[in-house]
């Protein structure tokens, strides 16, 4: 049998981070059912937002959860993308970014 | 166009087959059956309630071929109901307790004598009067163009599946062109009334997801459909039913073949709602397979699992005896308590 540091089953046994911290367990899980809700953002839109970032955080339990929860609500397969497409150019925005400390440390080391 | 699952002699094709899959695997070692789980909540055995709805299947045939399909129905399905099926349906229409009568099929609309049979039905004068319509049967053929003057003519509530308002989604779980097709029905519907604000033509769009998961909320769902149909095609609908894809027949087949069986009913059980337990459908409705034999619902008479009662047929029928039976059940009763429920009428918690 295959070992890997994630097993998509676990997903399945979040719920039970309460066992061994139930009052932080349950808050956390309260915060995060009240996050979701529909709020000034849709519910839908917070699911987009959850796919990006899982996305960004390297996630694999939370892109299943989030693609899964997306096909749930009607998202179709090119809002997913499109919103994954956010998530990298924010990446790749915040990464080139920090090209402009490069320059403004070069700019005041060289003569 | 594909074949159903008996033309391919599939092994799912075998019902005792699907039993068998459910009753072990997983929920041997793994998971409550259903029963063990209703029975924490002290529901089993599950007892009907008043009889409401009266539900017909007039025939296995259908002119679609859809990937999810509970019936396993098809262009070479040959279970037709008969005219003396029939006439003993309408002797029990005339005499059933039930408000609601819901034709289903395969496409109801193929059965030979499907006019005839909504003309005597609908002179028996059942509060809702229901047929579920695949929308592409109304363009298949120049015989079926008139459906929905017919079916205004009788006052008849259409109910019609959609599982996507886009082509992509649509025709992936029902086959290639039935977007159009459907739309186009849609709107010949429309056009004679169904749907439309202050008609009484009631138009409802049945939505089933198109892969291994669980239906939203049926709300959200039913304000996005409505937009999406209003703003690029000009069409208008009463309500949205989210039903759950019960793990039977193609629907079982897919998922076994995707390698979604176990997560799927892992996600069903873990969404188990035990309110909805008090409303699921077989509580309240008798289900009429095409020869006449009577079942809990829809899904038991895919399974085969005739209703636990003396009275096994249309020709013997005797409601108060049939409201002292047990509800037979097996695992794939989780489909429709899961989340907000499911039933033929949408969410039921």
């Amino acid at each position: 049998m295959s070992k890997s540091y994630y097993d998509p089953a676990d997903l399945r046994k979040f719920g039970k981070i309460t066992e061994w911290s139930e009052e932080l367990g349950n808050k956390f899980f309260d915060y995060y059912g009240k996050v979701f809700e529909e709020g000034a953002l849709t519910a839908k839109e917070k699911s987009l937002i959850a796919l990006a970032v899982a996305h960004t955080e390297h996630c694999p339990y939370c892109i299943d959860a989030y693609t899964k929860d997306g096909l749930q609500r009607g998202i179709t397969k090119e809002e997913m993308m499109e919103a994954v497409h956010v998530g990298a150019a924010i990446k790749s925005g915040a990464t080139l970014v920090m090209g402009v400390q490069m320059m403004n440390k070069v700019n005041k080391l060289e003569m | 166009m594909k074949k159903s699952l008996l033309a391919r002699n599939n092994d799912l094709a075998n019902t005792q087959r699907q039993i068998e899959i459910l009753s072990n695997g997983i929920f041997k070692y793994e998971l409550p059956t259903f029963a063990n789980k209703i029975k924490e909540t002290n529901q089993f055995p599950l007892h009907p309630n008043k009889l409401e709805i009266l539900q017909l299947n007039l025939g296995y045939m259908c002119n679609q071929v859809c990937a999810h399909c509970h019936v396993d129905a098809g262009p070479d399905r040959k279970e037709i109901m008969t005219l003396e099926t029939m006439n003993q349906c309408l002797e029990v229409i005339k005499k059933t307790g039930a408000h609601t009568l819901d034709l289903t099929g395969g496409a109801p609309e193929m059965n030979p004598n499907f006019r005839w049979f909504v003309e005597e039905a609908s002179k028996v004068g059942v509060k809702d009067f229901i047929v579920r319509s695949n929308l592409t049967i109304i363009r298949a053929n120049k015989k079926y163009y008139d459906l929905p003057e017919f079916f205004k003519k009788h006052n008849v509530h259409i109910v019609s599946s959609m599982p996507h308002w886009t082509r992509g989604k649509t025709d992936k779980q029902r086959g290639d062109g039935v977007f159009d097709k459907s739309i186009k029905a849609l709107q010949m519907l429309n056009d004679v009334g169904y749907g439309m604000k202050d008609s009484s033509l009631t138009l409802d769009l049945v939505y089933n997801p198109s892969g291994a998961f669980l239906p939203g909320d049926q709300q959200a769902l039913e304000n996005d459909f409505k937009k999406a149909l209003k703003e690029e095609f000009n069409i208008d609908f009463n309500k949205l039913f989210a039903i759950t894809n019960l793990p039977i027949s193609r629907f079982l087949d897919y998922l076994i073949a995707s390698d979604n069986y176990e997560d799927y009913m892992f996600a069903l059980v873990e969404a188990y709602n035990p309110l909805a337990v008090k409303n699921v459908m077989c509580t309240n409705t008798i289900s009429v397979s095409w020869d006449g034999f009577l079942y809990d619902c829809d899904f038991n008479q895919m399974l085969n699992l005739k209703v636990n009662s003396t009275i096994k047929h249309i020709s013997e029928y005797n409601e108060e005896l049939l409201q002292n039976r047990d509800i037979s059940i097996n695992q794939h009763c989780y489909g429709c308590t899961a989340g907000a429920g499911s039933s033929c009428q949408g969410v039921v918690a």
